[in-house]
């Protein structure tokens, strides 16, 4: 597959006199796993959302390789949210439709409208699906109705229904935001392994700091809209962090606290 | 007390007399209302009654025309006589092989309508969900459509298609179905507008286009609603197709139009009789369905 890096370049979003996304400019290269942090409000949502299209930017441009992503329209631009996969905190799965049809659901780009309308799937398509949910330990509760798993699996459920998209790009926003520490690891382990192991660039919403610093080879922290550091986990010092949240009225900044790890000592470590 | 606390006794004591305010105003208007329309319907109007010594009195004229009223219900029912019962059946329901065929008429046209009813409300209720609609004049044209379609009385829209198409069941087919989908469609369309949001997100991330997100979406998490309401709207077009028959358009209405015109009191009755049990049945059938849709919704 063609390996492209993504570009922002002045990329902004405005709500009424709110800049929630101000100005970034970004180079992401292929492979990268990219870690977002910084408080809520700061425009991280915003951001992934902008990436993959979901809004629409007020100024500014996305290109990946020599595609202008913010100029895409209709088929194309379904093409590109196809490539640019995105899973949720909520994980915003269709709770009354079972979990192969859920995961299904990422292969609706390439479908005719008569097909996509009767949910007519090939068997092809069935087997790439039950592969993905099989990879993250979920094909027992294929036939399932999606709400009746748990956070956990459906994060993985969505995972899965990324996965049949063969995105380049996984963006994923505050993906363990809802889990406890057990589930939030096996969703992490599961996105580390879909960049090592095939190769997809993740660029990952996250609001805890010991996290970042176990997956993430590089760290952008945002304040109000703008790119506050661009940098490597060991970069980004206590100093920093202060500066990044805000910590005003804070005595001391304990990111333990704030950690959703089973193991926030190996965490430390690693970083 | 801290002027965290003072601030808000302020604000709420603000926020009561605000809340009282409102009840005061909408009551004033809701009983100036009630009385503009009594007026209006000649509800306090007096009218004069002929006494049983033949004297003319002024009467309140609810109270002059319930005598009335069980006067008609009189005429309408047959003499009825113990020992010769099966026969006297036999003769108020004397008409029964045309009536039962009339009444498989009304069913049938109750269920066409209602089937054409629900495939264009259907279609409609997404563009005309304000949540999901594509576009501003796309939600806009497609509100009116419904609401032209449910303004108007089925039995205008009858009389119309009975000059168009002439007497008989399409007539009350395409007028009940097009009244039904403007029904329909609205309450539909406000199904809609209760759904969560974020399956869509999902599915249009993932490439998904406008139907795809409906399809997806949309339908899974409004499905037990349509179903419910839908089977609400056949018993009602039951009911509706059973009189659409008075202007020519099928169905048992053609018979109540002959009765009255005959002054066949008896035959209303039995009519009326025949109606009543089919909606019953109808109604019936279609709640112990509707709980069963609903019951499966709750396992979900």
């Amino acid at each position: 597959m063609e390996q492209h890096t993504l570009s922002l370049s002045g990329l902004g979003r405005s709500f009424g006199s709110t800049r929630a996304v101000d100005a970034v400019t970004l180079d992401i290269r292929p492979g990268q796993f990219v870690g977002v942090i910084g408080r809520s409000g700061a425009g991280k949502s915003t951001l992934l959302r902008l990436i993959n299209r979901l809004i629409d930017p007020t100024e500014g441009q996305i290109t990946f390789g020599g595609t202008d992503v913010t100029a895409l329209r209709g088929r194309a631009l379904r093409h590109w949210r196809r490539d640019c996969a995105m899973i949720f905190q909520q994980f915003n799965l269709v709770e009354r439709l079972d979990v192969l049809t859920n995961v299904l659901v990422g292969r609706l780009a390439d479908h005719g409208f008569v097909s996509s309308m009767a949910m007519q799937f090939t068997d092809a398509e069935r087997a790439i699906a039950i592969r993905a949910l099989d990879r993250l330990e979920l094909a027992p509760q294929a036939l399932q109705r999606a709400g009746t798993l748990s956070g956990g699996q459906q994060q993985r459920v969505a995972i899965a229904r990324a996965l049949v998209q063969n995105p380049r790009i996984m963006l994923a926003d505050e993906p363990i935001a809802s889990l406890d520490p057990g589930n939030a690891t096996r969703v992490m382990e599961a996105l580390r392994s879909i960049n090592r192991d095939d190769g997809i660039t993740v660029l990952v919403n996250l609001h805890t700091l010991d996290t970042a610093r176990a997956y993430c080879d590089r760290i952008i922290a945002m304040r109000a809209g703008r790119v506050m550091f661009d940098g490597t986990a060991r970069q980004l010092t206590d100093d920093v962090v202060r500066d990044i949240y805000g910590s005003e009225g804070l005595t001391e900044f304990n990111e333990a606290v704030t950690s959703t790890a089973a193991l926030p000592a190996r965490a430390r470590q690693s970083a | 007390m801290t002027t965290a606390i003072l601030a808000f006794e302020r604000d709420f004591a603000q926020q009561r007399r605000r809340a009282r305010l409102t009840f005061a105003a909408v009551t004033l208007v809701l009983v100036v209302l009630f009385l503009l329309t009594a007026e209006a319907s000649n509800f306090f109007k007096v009218t004069q009654v002929t006494q049983a010594d033949g004297t003319r009195a002024e009467r309140w004229v609810i109270g002059a025309g319930l005598p009335r009223l069980g006067e008609y219900l009189s005429k309408t029912i047959p003499d009825l006589n113990w020992s010769t019962l099966p026969g006297d059946i036999a003769v108020w329901f004397g008409r029964w092989q045309i009536w039962a065929t009339l009444l498989l008429e009304t069913v049938l046209i109750a269920f066409m309508a209602t089937v054409f009813g629900v495939v264009g409300g259907f279609a409609l209720s997404f563009p005309a969900a304000r949540n999901l609609s594509p576009s501003g004049w796309v939600l806009w044209l497609s509100r009116r459509v419904l609401e032209i379609a449910r303004t108007v009385p089925d039995l205008v829209w009858a009389l119309i298609f009975v000059f168009c198409f002439g007497v008989g069941p399409l007539a009350g087919v395409l007028a009940i179905g097009l009244h039904t989908m403007g029904a329909l469609g609205k309450l539909y369309s406000e199904a809609n507008e209760n759904i969560d949001m974020r399956p869509l997100d999902g599915v249009k991330a993932s490439g998904g286009s406008w139907f795809d997100q409906m399809r997806y979406g949309a339908v899974p998490q409004v499905l037990p609603n349509i179903l419910s309401y839908t089977l609400l709207r056949f018993e009602i077009n039951v009911r509706s197709s059973s009189i659409i028959g008075y202007v020519g358009a099928g169905g048992l209405g053609r018979e109540f139009r002959t009765a009255m015109s005959y002054q066949e009191y008896t035959n209303l009755s039995a009519l009326f009789i025949i109606i009543l049990v089919t909606v019953i049945v109808i109604d019936r059938t279609s709640e112990a369905l509707r709980h069963r849709v609903i019951g499966l919704g709750a396992t979900a």
